[in-house]
């Protein structure tokens, strides 16, 4: 198409086939077209989601109102439901995840972007991207056979011995529940951020750095001082973009999380997510109500997901104008 | 190619065509329970070979959605793993019948270092685990059914399915039998809220937990433990012998229903009497609607329900699955001609 002649300017009327045929040919108003129904789309595949989940979990809004988010109890057979230990578990185990796949992601970006010789950078990289596709069903049943049982023997016990005076790290070590659900959403999460913060620090322009060293920074100064303010915004894209995974993730933090949606303060304890009770339980659900409260299950976790994802804009929004004032 | 050879390609292709066009390929659609999956799939199978001018379909997509496809209409025929209860039945705007096909039943497993003979589980020691409120192996209530074991004081790790399913529907179903205390605390279903315990998803999940957990117990699928060399304990039954599942005990279980089973075949047949029947068990069913319009399908419907009865019951126990009594097979033939 690069041929294609965009406006060809020719004298004579501006109406008619003819006239009409030429503004076609330019492709600049196909484009133009296509673009638009592709964009709009995501639009209208949205709105149509959250339409349906609004008009079809009416049943279970009605019966339960505001006290949905509050309740604690999920019981199926005398139909009463509540929320609030799926959020929890939500919550709890994607910002786990987070905690420890940040430090992780954004020092490996670092080493591989600033530090490592661009041979061994290439290489890693590949195989960080490789780790961010392979299936989530997998990395639950690694996590099975071998996280699970290492936190039961070996590391729970000796987080109780050392920091059983925190509530955290109390009660039985069953190996699965919120910690191993972290852990595992840690490990999932880990490639994305490393990948996309990598892009985003290579993206740096050499000035940034040459002007830090110049002004007699260490190599360190200069990357975390420098470099890394500069990347922020991108920086975080990546670990919002790693939350947003981390909080619909479903497979995975199934199989190690337990699944028994109550409340602890405790990391040992099992627990259960949103994506799990859905996945779990929405094939057998034979009440209306019942497939009612899963359905709104699924637009608590979407306006969750909407409400973190503002939150994310909006933190990048700040961070980056303070960066720019500092500067 | 030359012309001849090219016409007389089209005249067969022509008349082969008409052959499958006369011979009205009929397609069938079912969708409901997944534990039934393999023999129906077995069935439909089988059933096209037979009659290559029938194609069944079947999705498993659980007991729930087969029943509210089959009340949408969106289905030919429903399966489930627990019986539509009285509200649905009111509710339904068709009148559907259960058919019976096959039987499963629930064992329990579990794994306690140390401990390898088989465990012998009384009613109230089911019932008090699940419940929480016998927390350890050397409790009487267990240690009381095993004389000559050694279990250890440890406490006990619940694990049941995470997902809905009808296993779970069978296990909650005997525990509300024999406990008046799980019947109002918990009550029986595909999903329940446990009072204790962790969740594995699917027979592999429990299993699975079970394996790593020192002193766990859970129940997986009679079918699955067979088929996964686990060791189950065995159950007292309403006669007070401690049974061990097998294909034998559990149909034995169905016939001592079968004297009580009321016409529209929804039934339980957890805790029945008789001295050899194995207490967790229950039928699985096909949902067929009472009228079907097209002339063809009810016909088709009605011939693979004989068919399945008579010559496809020898497919079950292959599968692991217990066959249908012969009481019961007598008393479905007679009701397949309520479909009109």
């Amino acid at each position: 198409m690069a041929t294609a002649p965009i406006a060809v300017e020719r004298p004579g009327p501006g109406w008619g086939p003819r006239a009409l045929l030429r503004r076609f040919r330019s492709g600049d108003e196909i484009a133009h077209l296509v673009t638009l129904l592709i964009a709009s789309s995501v639009i209208l595949i949205t709105s149509l989601l959250v339409y349906e989940l609004w008009v079809n979990s009416a049943l279970s809004r009605h019966k339960f109102g505001w006290a949905f988010f509050f309740t604690r109890v999920w019981d199926p057979i005398f139909e009463h439901f509540g929320a609030l230990p799926f959020i929890y578990g939500t919550l709890v185990t994607s910002i786990l995840g987070l905690l420890i796949a940040v430090p992780l992601g954004l020092g490996a970006a670092i080493f591989l972007a600033e530090l490592a010789p661009p041979r061994v950078s290439d290489a890693l990289t590949f195989v960080v991207e490789l780790l961010a596709a392979v299936p989530s069903v997998i990395y639950g049943l690694l996590a099975i056979f071998t996280l699970v049982p290492l936190l039961r023997e070996h590391v729970e016990p000796f987080l109780r011995a050392t920091l059983g005076f925190l509530p955290f790290f109390r009660g039985p070590a069953y190996g699965v529940g919120f910690l191993a659900g972290g852990l595992v959403l840690a490990v999932m999460i880990v490639p994305f951020i490393i990948s996309v913060s990598r892009e985003v620090l290579l993206a740096v322009p050499a000035d940034q750095r040459e002007a830090a060293l110049a002004l007699g920074a260490t190599r360190w100064e200069a990357t975390w001082k420098a470099v890394v303010p500069f990347a922020r915004a991108g920086i975080l894209g990546s670990i919002f973009l790693a939350l947003a995974r981390a909080l619909g993730e479903t497979m995975a933090v199934t199989m190690v999380i337990g699944n028994n949606p109550q409340i602890s303060a405790s990391l040992f304890a099992p627990g259960y997510s949103i994506a799990a009770v859905i996945a779990n339980e929405f094939t057998e659900a034979t009440g209306d109500l019942y497939l009612a409260a899963l359905i709104e299950l699924a637009l608590v976790l979407f306006v969750l997901t909407f409400i973190l994802n503002g939150l994310a804009r909006l933190l990048i929004l700040l961070t980056t104008q303070r960066g720019t004032a500092h500067e | 190619m030359n012309k001849r050879t090219l016409a007389g390609v089209m005249v067969s292709l022509a008349l082969a065509a008409a052959v499958v066009w006369a011979q009205d390929p009929l397609l069938l659609n079912g969708a409901g329970a997944t534990f039934p999956y393999p023999i129906y799939s077995k069935w439909f199978d089988e059933y096209h070979k037979l009659h290559p001018s029938i194609q069944i379909n079947y999705q498993s997509i659980g007991s729930g959605g087969g029943i509210r496809q089959l009340l949408a209409g969106t289905v030919d025929f429903g399966a489930t793993d627990g019986p539509m209860n009285d509200e649905q039945v009111a509710q339904a705007k068709v009148k559907v019948l259960h058919f019976p096909t096959v039987l499963g039943a629930d064992v329990p497993t579990y794994n306690i270092p140390g401990v390898k003979q088989e465990l012998n589980f009384t009613p109230e020691a089911l019932a008090g685990i699940f419940l929480g409120t016998i927390t350890k192996w050397n409790h009487a209530a267990i240690a009381g059914a095993n004389p000559g074991v050694n279990l250890p004081g440890n406490d006990i790790v619940v694990v049941h399915r995470s997902d809905g399913s009808g296993t779970t529907y069978i296990w909650t179903d005997y525990l509300s039998k024999v406990s008046n205390n799980w019947k109002t605390k918990v009550g029986k279903g595909t999903s329940v809220n446990w009072p204790v315990g962790l969740g594995g998803k699917g027979n592999e999940g429990v299993t699975g937990l079970i394996k790593q957990t020192p002193n766990s117990i859970g129940y997986v699928e009679l079918i699955y433990a067979v088929q996964n060399n686990l060791s189950y304990g065995r159950v007292r039954n309403s006669a007070g012998s401690f049974i061990k599942a097998d294909l034998a005990s559990v149909t034995a279980a169905a016939a001592e229903a079968a004297k009580s089973m009321p016409d529209d075949f929804r039934v339980s047949i957890t805790d029945p009497p008789g001295k050899s029947a194995y207490p967790i068990a229950s039928f699985t069913w096909l949902l067929v609607p009472a009228q079907i319009q097209d002339a063809k399908k009810r016909d088709v419907i009605s011939g693979f329900l004989r068919w399945m009865l008579k010559d496809g019951q020898q497919y079950a126990e292959p599968l692991a699955y217990a066959k249908l009594p012969k009481e019961v097979v007598e008393k479905e033939m007679k009701a397949i001609a309520q479909i009109r």
